[in-house]
């Protein structure tokens, strides 16, 4: 099985067991999602209980246990963002690519995540696309990025 | 790197770090928080940096990139010094001319000066925009002359002159009395005295103590602690050691919101070049106390900000509140004495020691004393992050400082104190905001959210917001908050789409009030707040929707419909072409029409209408 990841991860954090959520971070950021296999590794590395690591990976927002789609949008729920109209074009994205938040489209192009605040609020409402923020969005303006996100993937792939 | 271990080599570099600076003619600060990344700082810093490599002006000019200086909505901002220029919205294409006139012939480029939003007028200086100037800042005021990333800066502002006072001068208990008499009360929303907790802890049995710096900052809509970490790391640092000094503790944490990945990388930096400098670590200032901090990343729970659930997400486990009848200070982390604060509760630790007990309490009312920051948003004119006395009334920091309605719509509320907190009526805008004023109304000071609503807001949509927040992250521990909650938000989500009823009204507050006393943590027993807060204040609007189905902000759903006003539709076509529903039908040059049964109420064709043709009934 390749342990080798894991075991670069662990050389850093170290392999105590109260390592488990910045491990879980890190296994996250390397594989996009937490990987069963993986999380099993995890238990017998830092001497952990497996059900114990996934109710740490259940329990924990920032945790996936399903492979996420190639672009990240995250859109911000919280209170500045909602009364600036956020909900609206949750909704609308949604729609548009007939997902829930935090599932991601069939073709795997696209997960739609929400946040409770990014800490740029007086620039509400902010959405993140891979990593990318996107101040003062609305419903319009966000059909047209996810839009032209899906047009370069179209092009890429064509290219191909 | 030499090591300091005398107040005279602290000072020796203190004054070099300012020589250094004055070889520059002028020093340009560009903001590289959060908020100025996301409107595309980095991309100027480089421009910048390229431009003054191209006229040959490294030598003369000083780029200092900074944390946040709180007035991020015009960002990406840059303050030239020493005349005090402020330019906002800065693109890259505006560099090379910033570097031709204003950094070589100071010359003021007109077109990049913020605009009044009240009177309309340019205005030249940092100092005379509005917004800062109704202020008081101590801690803030130091974001914009630091580079976060750079702890000689912050030693040039006196910076870790606090720590060598109390490790040359002061003993424990002094350092406490001195906490204590400042009035300091925690920032990070309870508002407990911060010297009562340090000298509980200090009496404790139980080693090694840990002191913990909560940076979880789960208030959505406010960025205080993240402006704060981030722009000004080595403050938090060292009133963290202050704090562990007077407590006797070994170890430190500082616990941070998994989405601030910037202040992570901050606080990474700032600890490594204290420890270079002996100011962590081992044997600090060559005194025989040591004091190490380890950063953890949260997992973004909400909950993780309660202290117990906090400790038990720093053993690694599931981050759920544990009864508190044992304080954290007695058996908090691994079950040993540990001391929990706020970052802005830190950050104001070196500025006591520094200017004294009695300078920190002259400011503010009674009980509450010192500055607090606020994050001022929502529909207001001038947003983001102010630092004001306690007791500044809220309609001074809604008008002066936040220069009034965005829209020119009346507002009509303010959110206080986050999910725990409530919404306050304009009539009570003359409240001074202390603990005891905001909490008397119904609400509190929080943590220093405050989120402005003109009449475009819904407050029945808003408590509804508040419960949805509540229950998503109520760990589920207790029945109470896990099941009354959620029986709260279905009646709540009846009313916003016309099926409530005045029974239910009745059962709603008296589910809040049960919820409210019989759950375990702050998060279930502050829960109610929002919404009873609003069925105080904000009656009218419930009875609308529930005895005339109506929304009267226009905001539910269920209750609103979409039409085109015929007299101001021109027929251009843009909202057909602009609806993705397919909801919208007419002939071009004549007018449009919105069939209801289509209609996602999406608002796509409002924000395209150029005409303000489309109405919300
Ligand atoms: C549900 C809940 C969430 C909280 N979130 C935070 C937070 O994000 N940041 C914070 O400093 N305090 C938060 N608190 C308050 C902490 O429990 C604690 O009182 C505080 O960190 C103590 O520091 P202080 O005395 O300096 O304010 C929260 C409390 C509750 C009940
Ligand atoms: S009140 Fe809510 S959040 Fe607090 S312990 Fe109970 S269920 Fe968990
Ligand atoms: S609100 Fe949205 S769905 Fe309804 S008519 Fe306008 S654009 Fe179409
Ligand atoms: S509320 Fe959206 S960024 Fe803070
Ligand atoms: S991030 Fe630049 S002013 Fe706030």
């Amino acid at each position: 099985m390749h342990t080798e990841k894991l075991d670069n991860i662990l050389e850093t954090t170290g392999k105590s067991s109260s390592e488990l959520i910045e491990v879980l971070q890190e296994v996250q950021k390397t594989y996009n999602y937490l990987p069963e296999d993986i999380l099993r590794n995890v238990s017998e590395k830092l001497e952990v209980p497996l059900i114990e690591v996934f109710r740490v990976a259940n329990f924990y927002k920032a945790f996936t246990l399903k492979p996420r789609g190639e672009h990240i949008l995250t859109v911000c729920m919280g209170t500045a963002c909602h009364v600036r109209g956020a909900p609206k074009f949750l909704d609308e994205v949604l729609g548009q690519l007939g997902i829930k938040p935090g599932e991601t489209t069939e073709d795997g192009e696209f997960t739609v995540e929400t946040v409770n605040c990014l800490g740029a609020c007086a620039l509400g409402p902010v959405v993140v696309l891979d990593g990318k923020y996107y101040d003062h969005m609305t419903a319009g303006k966000l059909r047209v990025l996810i839009q032209k996100y899906r047009n370069k993937s179209c092009k890429e792939s064509k290219k191909q | 790197m030499n090591t300091i271990t005398s107040m005279k080599s602290l000072k020796e570099l203190s004054e070099r770090t300012k020589k250094d600076n004055q070889k520059y003619s002028k020093i340009v600060t560009l903001c590289a928080g959060t908020g100025c990344q996301a409107s595309g700082c980095s991309s100027i810093i480089t421009s910048l940096h390229e431009e003054l490599k191209h006229k040959g002006l490294t030598e003369k000019i000083k780029i200092r990139t900074t944390g946040c200086h709180g007035f991020c909505e015009q960002g990406p901002l840059m303050v030239i010094e020493p005349e005090n220029i402020f330019y906002s919205f800065v693109k890259p294409k505006d560099i090379p001319e910033i570097v031709s006139e204003t950094l070589s012939k100071d010359k003021i480029i007109e077109r990049l000066l913020y605009t009044d939003a009240t009177s309309g007028k340019k205005i030249t200086y940092e100092r005379d925009i509005s917004f800062y100037k109704s202020q008081n800042r101590t801690v803030l005021e130091q974001n914009k002359l630091i580079d976060p990333c750079n702890i000689n800066d912050y030693i040039a502002q006196g910076g870790y002159s606090a720590l060598v006072k109390v490790l040359t001068k002061m003993s424990p208990e002094e350092i406490i009395q001195e906490i204590k008499e400042s009035g300091l009360r925690g920032r990070g929303g309870g508002g407990f005295p911060t010297g009562k907790k340090w000298e509980y802890c200090r009496n404790a049995e139980g080693s090694p103590k840990y002191v913990i710096c909560n940076a979880d900052e789960g208030d959505p809509g406010a960025y205080m602690d993240r402006s704060v970490l981030e722009g000004n790391p080595h403050a938090v640092i060292e009133g963290m050691l202050i704090g562990a000094f007077a407590i006797g503790a070994k170890h430190g944490y500082i616990y941070v919101r998994n989405e601030y990945p910037l202040a992570v990388k901050h606080s990474k930096i700032a600890i490594q070049q204290a420890e270079e400098l002996g100011l962590l670590g081992k044997n600090i200032f060559g005194t025989n106390f040591s004091f190490d901090i380890k950063i953890v990343r949260g997992g973004g729970a909400f909950i993780c900000g309660e202290s117990t659930a906090l400790m038990a997400s720093l053993e690694g486990k599931v981050g759920e509140p544990r009864p508190k009848d044992i304080h954290t200070t007695d058996k908090g982390f691994n079950d040993l004495p540990s001391n929990l604060n706020n970052v802005e509760t830190w950050a104001n630790v070196p500025f006591i020691i520094k200017n004294g007990a009695s300078w920190f309490a002259s400011k503010g009312t009674a009980k509450s004393k010192g500055t607090k920051i606020f994050a001022l948003t929502g529909q207001i004119k001038n947003t983001g992050l102010i630092e004001v006395p306690m007791g500044t009334s809220l309609r001074k920091i809604i008008y002066d400082i936040g220069g009034g309605s965005a829209t020119g719509k009346r507002i009509k509320a303010v959110q206080t104190g986050g999910p725990s907190g409530g919404c306050l009526p304009e009539e009570l805008f003359d409240l001074p905001v202390d603990f005891e004023a905001l909490a008397e109304a119904g609400s509190m000071v929080g943590s220093g959210g405050m989120v402005v609503m003109d009449e475009s807001t819904c407050m029945v949509d808003v408590a509804k917001y508040f419960l949805k927040f509540l229950l998503d992250e109520s760990c589920g521990k207790c029945v109470p908050c896990r099941v009354g909650l959620s029986r709260m938000l279905e009646i709540i989500d009846d009313i916003t789409k016309g099926k409530g009823t005045e029974e239910k009204m009745e059962l709603l507050k008296e589910t809040a009030e049960t919820v409210s006393i019989a759950s375990l943590c702050a998060l279930g027993k502050t829960a109610p707040n929002p919404i009873l807060s609003t069925i105080k204040y904000f009656q009218s609007e419930y009875e609308a929707h529930i005895k005339d189905k109506r929304c009267p902000a226009g905001v539910c759903r269920e209750l609103i419909h979409y039409s085109i006003d015929e007299d101001k539709c021109t027929g251009c076509g843009s909202c057909l072409k602009a609806c993705p529903h397919g909801a919208i039908s007419g002939e071009k040059k004549k007018s449009y029409r919105i069939d209801d049964d289509q209609c996602e109420k999406c608002g796509i064709c409002k924000e395209v209408c150029k005409f303000n043709a489309i109405t919300i009934s």
